[in-house]
């Protein structure tokens, strides 16, 4: 028997975590991402091999989340956007070490300190290149508060099928609103492809992904943030072990975007095709609700891009992308069309309203009119 | 149809709590759509506090609030700030007590923190009387399900007091 | 499993090792070795973590899991493995610059939650690995790439830091002190809560060369002469002779039962 329950996006976080099995957070206080931390402060405890810890700052919670992950822990923190910055180095760590952990980013509004308590989507990019070197993300961006439970359960499973670090990038507005949630029963639980202690750690097949082994094994792994070989030891001056290594933890990620792909389309053979994510896509809905004429992409799955879901657009003369920032996706998409992009960015906290992507919409179609 | 409903009031007063229990009871008992959002940050320290509640018989999108439809206030500040932009045809439940002014719309006045204190001896209560009156002033959801949002919220113990909060709140539309 | 012999704890397919000939990294590592195989500790339960350094290389020759993590965080890492798997014997070997610059807010953090850790500090009052650049470890006076004048700042001392944040176990030795080392890496590890050891070790290639300590056998002469036990020192303190400033204060800080997170379920 499922549950209905009327929760907080943040809660809903949390307990998708638990119910996809989550058994240590390890975070740092920061708005608007606190009741992530407060909510497995108390339900931690309550499981088995279950713990929750308040580390001294962000760095720190990302680097106990890596550490409890390799004894076997599905482990996460969450954060904001202060705290994302923080965490740069060592989520470039874990996914040098591939390394399954879950982070949620609540993102509000920057740069700095900015808006604490207000919505933005303006780690979008940072989220997919803040940390240095070449590397490939997951990112999932929940629009309602049922998907921040689900899609914190799926970044559970993409972590351990992709052994990588994957992103839960929610914003203020999802993260503090209530709404009905169905909670299952219980979720599907997908683990890691297993190994055997006999396995080099860092060994592949045509996946490029390795089993997984947490530490007590006997496969006795040495982890290191530095190039390595299938062993896991340092080689670091070898042109071509740094670009087999770094290629294969990008490829295994990039070259499986469709496998990853989450997204919806709703008329694809408008004219106006509005490609939207996370909270923005509420207000395409409302608009596509009203107006027949335009079409939408609707993104689960931001990174890795599903590039290729542009061509499902035949009849499209314009992809319109509103996003709280100054437009970070709607250069993704420039990179893959030939069709003009519309930036519809904004920022301050507010969303955009139905009525207002109306009137970008109808500033398009009269420009089209003239033509 | 989509209602919005605006809570404001200051902090100390519930005004939070009523906001969400008024939601899970809209959305959990009495099968609507609803979407809670509230004001974080300094002014929730504190100062001012303001929910609001949004129900529909269908998917809430657009999740903020933009012409409220009802008002539920408990101060002169909440007033200032929301009470006096309200059209025409609102309705306005508003803590006779608390605020001075009064709308341009329809308005409840529920003396609520009053009642709370003198009658039921906690005026923490005042907020419960509040969503009661609410209730009986709008209709906007049932009784019943209003009853259930409050007894799944408020502390163990105090559901006994609460619920003669609300039956106040009832009583004082009632009245009117 | 438990080691048959002292060499089951090293991977042997990773020598030779990345360290100078005189390094007193070499001296540290052995007599941890020498402890967690007298202990008979279990090598598939026991972790050792790093962080960025000279020191930090240490585990990467050791037979058991370990995780080499990124520069000063080595303690935040190991509190997750811990916190995780609270049976493991968890090792962090840490320099003065990973531990006291970098990692210091993780370093204090850790010794006020005295979560069960053994952390083996190498202490060689340089940044070893990037050339020689001080450290906050770096005695007044001394020279290295940036403090080409002689650094002017008072250097930390890590262990009253480490009593003064709440580890339960702290103690300083040198690479000259082996014996002691061994045992009190010994204690360390069977003392719950966290145990602090720090070790004054030469660098001949960075430190020495620059501060008139050229030879390897220098520097270890140099703690030999300048070792002061702690109880003497107290002595001096309250008889008021003064302590000499190259006096290398060993011995052992603090052993004591404040509550303990990460320890054995």
């Amino acid at each position: 028997m499922s549950k209905l329950e009327f929760l907080q996006g943040n809660i809903a976080c949390a307990k998708g975590a638990i119910a996809a099995g989550c058994t240590f957070f390890g975070g740092y206080p920061i708005t608007p991402s606190t009741e992530v931390a407060e909510y497995m402060a108390e339900a931690l405890p309550k499981i088995e091999r279950g713990c929750f810890i308040q580390m001294e700052d962000e760095i720190a919670g990302i680097a106990s989340t890596i550490g409890a992950a390799w004894t076997g822990a599905r482990s996460m923190t969450a954060t904001s956007g202060p705290g994302f910055s923080l965490m740069m180095e060592n989520i470039g760590y874990a996914f040098m070490t591939e390394t399954p952990c879950v982070i949620v980013n609540v993102q509000r509004g920057g740069p700095s300190t900015g808006q604490p308590t207000m919505a933005a989507q303006g780690d979008m990019m940072q989220a997919r290149y803040g940390s240095h070197g070449d590397y490939a993300i997951i990112a999932l961006c929940p629009a309602t508060v049922q998907e921040c439970f689900e899609l914190t359960v799926k970044a559970f499973n993409l972590a351990d099928q992709f052994r990588c670090p994957v992103l839960v990038m929610t914003d203020e507005i999802i993260g503090h609103m209530r709404e009905r949630v169905i909670i299952p029963d219980s979720v599907e639980i997908i683990p890691p492809k297993p190994a055997k202690p006999t396995d080099l750690p860092f060994a592949t097949d045509e996946t490029e992904i390795p089993g997984f082994l947490p530490f007590g094994s006997g496969q006795r792994t040495h982890v290191t943030g530095l190039t390595h070989d299938e062993r896991g030891y340092p080689d670091s001056a070898d042109p071509q072990r740094h670009e087999t290594l770094v290629t294969r933890l990008v490829h295994k990620i990039e070259s499986k975007r469709h496998e990853i792909a989450d997204y919806e389309i709703v008329n694809p053979d408008a004219e106006i095709i509005f490609v939207c994510y996370g909270v923005p896509v509420r207000s395409v809905q409302q608009l596509a609700a009203q107006d027949k004429t335009i079409g939408y992409l609707k993104l689960r799955i931001v990174w890795p891009f599903p590039e290729e879901v542009l061509k499902q657009f035949k009849c499209v003369s314009t992809f319109i992308v509103p996003e709280m920032n100054l437009g970070m996706i709607s250069r993704e998409i420039e990179r893959h069309t030939t069709v003009p992009v519309v930036s519809a960015g904004k920022i301050g906290g507010d969303l955009h309203t139905a009525q207002e992507l109306q009137e970008i919409a109808n500033a398009y179609k009269a420009t089209r009119g003239r033509t | 149809m989509r209602t919005e409903i605006r809570f404001a009031g200051f902090g100390g007063q519930g005004i939070i709590t009523s906001a969400v229990i008024f939601g899970k009871a809209a959305a959990l008992y009495d099968n609507k759509y609803v979407v809670q959002t509230q004001v974080y940050g300094p002014e929730a320290r504190g100062g001012a506090a303001t929910g609001a509640v949004i129900i529909d018989e269908v998917e809430i999108l657009y999740p903020k609030v933009v012409d409220p439809d009802i008002y539920v206030i408990m101060s002169q500040d909440g007033f200032d700030k929301y009470g006096t932009k309200t059209k025409p045809d609102a309705i306005m439940v508003l803590d006779s007590g608390l605020v001075h002014d009064r709308p341009n719309c329809t308005y409840y006045e529920v003396p609520a923190s009053r009642v709370a204190k003198e009658d039921l001896g906690r005026v923490i209560v005042a907020n419960i009387i509040m969503l009661g009156a609410l209730v009986a002033a709008t209709g906007v959801i049932g009784r019943e399900a209003l009853k259930e949002g409050i007894l799944t919220s408020v502390p163990k113990g105090t559901e006994e007091l609460n619920m003669k909060a609300m039956i106040q709140g009832f009583e004082l539309i009632q009245k009117i | 499993m438990k080691a048959q012999v002292k060499e089951d704890w090293f991977r042997q397919d990773r020598l030779p090792h990345i360290f100078c000939v005189g390094c007193g990294n070499g001296t540290v590592i052995n007599c941890v070795v020498d402890a967690v195989y007298d202990l008979e500790l279990d090598i598939d339960k026991t972790v050792f973590i790093s962080g960025i350094g000279c020191s930090s290389r240490a585990p990467g020759y050791m037979a058991t899991d370990s995780l080499h993590t990124t520069h000063g965080r080595a303690l935040a890492f190991a509190t997750g493995v811990k916190l995780g798997r609270p049976e493991f014997d968890v090792i962090v070997f840490t320099g003065d610059g990973d531990l006291a610059a970098i990692g210091g807010n993780h370093f204090i953090h850790a010794c006020r939650r005295n979560i069960d850790l053994t952390v083996v500090c190498m202490n060689n009052q340089i940044y070893g690995m990037t050339g020689g650049q001080g450290s906050p470890c770096t005695p007044i006076g001394k020279l290295s790439t940036t403090t080409p004048y002689g650094a002017n700042e008072t250097p930390f001392d890590l262990c009253e830091l480490a009593v003064a944040a709440g580890a339960n176990y702290v103690a300083r030795w040198t690479s000259y002190h082996a014996k002691e080392l061994r045992n009190a890496v010994i204690k360390g590890i069977e003392t719950p809560g966290l145990s602090f050891i720090e070790v004054a070790c030469q660098c001949p290639t960075s430190f020495g060369n620059k501060n008139k300590l050229r030879q390897p056998i220098d520097h270890v002469n140099f703690f030999r002469k300048n070792a002061i036990f702690l109880q003497k020192a107290k002595k001096m303190e309250e008889e008021r002779k003064e302590i000499p400033a190259e006096a290398v204060i060993v011995g052992e800080y603090a052993r004591r039962s404040r509550p303990v997170i990460g320890g054995r379920i």
